[in-house]
């Protein structure tokens, strides 16, 4: 268990803080805990305490019931940790902002407005001036290549479109972090494989600070900096990896022996979690 | 024959879908089977006229009472009662109704009193209103207030519970206040179940319309109907009735278009 972040944390956080940058987002310590209807307690995360620099695409990859989507939400603000505390940009988490952005993983485009206003909701929001917005939604607009659909509902557009909406209202706010929670999951492969290149090339032109949760791994190693391979009960950091392949990625890259072979350690790593809970 | 062999097995196969002549041509076939058996059994004096009139004869009682102006009289006496009635409710129990789904304070409170009384029959409360408030106008507008009232705060609190939490989240996400969520997310996200809601209803208020007015009114398409009972007046009785139910078809396409307008963006 060689985790980077867990050394990390046996310093003093006085001792830690002054010579490295300090950390977009750092997970302190957090656990999670529900009561359930038999009321016996659940831990759905306990004591997980990781960090991700500034700029870093950072992958949360697990199985399911391990709390890697909770991590998103208490990092969003959408839910209170039992114990522990978020800081994104020095900030502690209290509360949903905007400069923590999140695309979901059902549909949550507004609709009954077009794409244009559904990306300038955050901006509306902001009070930005309407020719501003203008300027920031057409911009967006071009990244996710739905220039032609700026006046469409989004009953008229495919989910993948609807994801790639979701993600440019995202950006359109220009939030510290982007946390995505399974955004491709409801997709089918071939529109999967689109969108993971759509956000390859999104992130190469933003360098936004990035933490993906998916269930995939082929996902986790073709989009990650670094994965962080969580296991469940209790949900915990079972071990953080750096991906050694170079940007910017491309889809051939997966035939790769380091993507293979990082493919086979996170495989392995989730398989003993398997394991453990039999 | 090909083809008409195909229309009998696609009518008699369920969930679908037939060419839209012949879906008129079958609603229409309906009314002319409809008619058609009136005619002969009123025209063919199969039936006593006392007891049903023949077409021609609801016609010119319809031309009869439209041109001395009675008609018209009790149609907006009707009319204006259900309006203020509908509206009046409406205004309340949307956003009332918006808040107990939304809210569960506001839904803890209301729903044990609002389940209670959703169930008791407004007709029992004819006699009470009567006593309090006279045989009136207010009268008429109070039973349907109460008939529709309670129905459309629970189906509407249902349509703002509908809404999904991720709509709410992402809202937040994007930097939105409590007060925006409710304003800018709810309040739309709401609005197609809304309109659903008081377009299902206008039909209910018609019913404890013809309800109010058959105990208790000097004016409306109900108590013309009474008044015809008195007098064996079947084929008023028989206007009366194909009027209310012209006036609701009228009200429910107005609903219809109302929500193709403002609410087009819904599936």
């Amino acid at each position: 268990m060689g985790s980077v972040a867990a050394m990390q944390l046996e310093l003093p956080t006085s001792l830690a803080a002054p010579d490295t940058a300090p950390a977009r987002l750092r997970v302190d310590n957090v656990s999670l805990r529900y009561r359930t209807p038999s009321g016996s307690t659940f831990s759905a995360l306990e004591n997980v305490s990781f960090e991700v620099p500034d700029q870093q695409f950072a992958v949360i990859v697990g199985p399911s019931g391990c709390g890697k989507s909770s991590l998103l939400y208490l990092t969003a603000g959408l839910a209170e940790p039992s114990d522990g505390e978020i800081y994104v940009g020095g900030a502690k988490v209290d509360g949903p902002g905007a400069d923590r952005g999140m695309v979901f993983q059902s549909y949550t485009l507004f609709p009954w407005l077009t794409v244009r206003e559904n990306i300038e909701f955050g901006l509306k929001r902001k009070r930005i001036a309407a020719a501003e917005r203008k300027e920031i939604v057409d911009f967006y607009l071009n990244e996710v290549g739905l220039n032609n659909f700026a006046d469409n509902y989004p009953k008229q557009l495919s989910g993948g479109m609807m994801q790639r909406v979701a993600i440019a209202r995202a950006l359109a706010n220009d939030p510290q972090i982007l946390l995505m929670d399974e955004p491709f999951g409801a997709l089918d492969s071939q529109t999967r494989m689109q969108m993971q290149q759509l956000l390859l090339r999104i992130w190469e032109h933003s360098k936004k600070t990035v933490v993906f949760v998916t269930h995939d791994i082929d996902e986790a190693v073709l989009l990650g900096d670094r994965v962080y391979v969580m296991g469940a009960r209790p949900g915990r950091i079972k071990e953080i990896l750096d991906v050694p392949i170079e940007r910017p990625r491309t889809m051939d890259m997966v035939m790769e022996p380091d993507f293979i072979r990082m493919k086979r350690q996170i495989l392995g790593l989730l398989h003993d979690d398997l394991q453990e809970a039999h | 024959m090909a083809t008409q062999k195909s229309w009998v097995q696609r009518c008699l196969t369920p969930k679908v879908d037939l060419p839209h002549k012949l879906t008129l041509a079958a609603g229409a076939l309906c009314w002319i089977v409809v008619f058609g058996l009136w005619a002969i059994l009123s025209y063919g004096a199969m039936v006593p006229s006392m007891f049903l009139p023949t077409p021609g004869d609801v016609i010119s009682a319809g031309v009869r009472l439209a041109s001395d102006g009675t008609l018209g009289k009790h149609v907006f006496a009707s009319v204006e009662v259900v309006v203020i009635g509908f509206v009046v409710s409406s205004l309340v129990a949307v956003p009332l109704g918006l808040l107990m789904g939304s809210f569960r304070i506001v839904q803890a409170v209301l729903e044990p009193l609002v389940n209670f009384i959703r169930y008791l029959p407004v007709t029992s409360f004819v006699p009470l209103f009567i006593l309090w408030i006279g045989i009136g106008l207010e009268q008429r507008v109070t039973v349907i207030i109460f008939g529709v009232f309670f129905q459309q705060l629970v189906m509407i609190a249902d349509v703002s519970k509908g809404i999904s939490k991720d709509l709410l989240n992402a809202s937040y996400t994007l930097g939105a206040s409590r007060r925006d969520v409710v304003m800018h997310v709810l309040g739309p996200a709401s609005l197609p179940g809304v309109l659903d809601t008081l377009r299902v209803t206008m039909g209910w208020a018609w019913t404890y319309l013809v309800v109010a007015e058959l105990v208790a009114a000097s004016s409306g398409l109900g108590y013309i109907s009474l008044k015809a009972m008195r007098g064996f007046q079947v084929d008023v009785i028989f206007l009366a009735i194909a009027i209310i139910g012209l006036l609701g078809l009228m009200t429910d396409q107005l609903f219809r278009i109302l929500r193709l307008k403002v609410a087009s963006w819904a599936q």
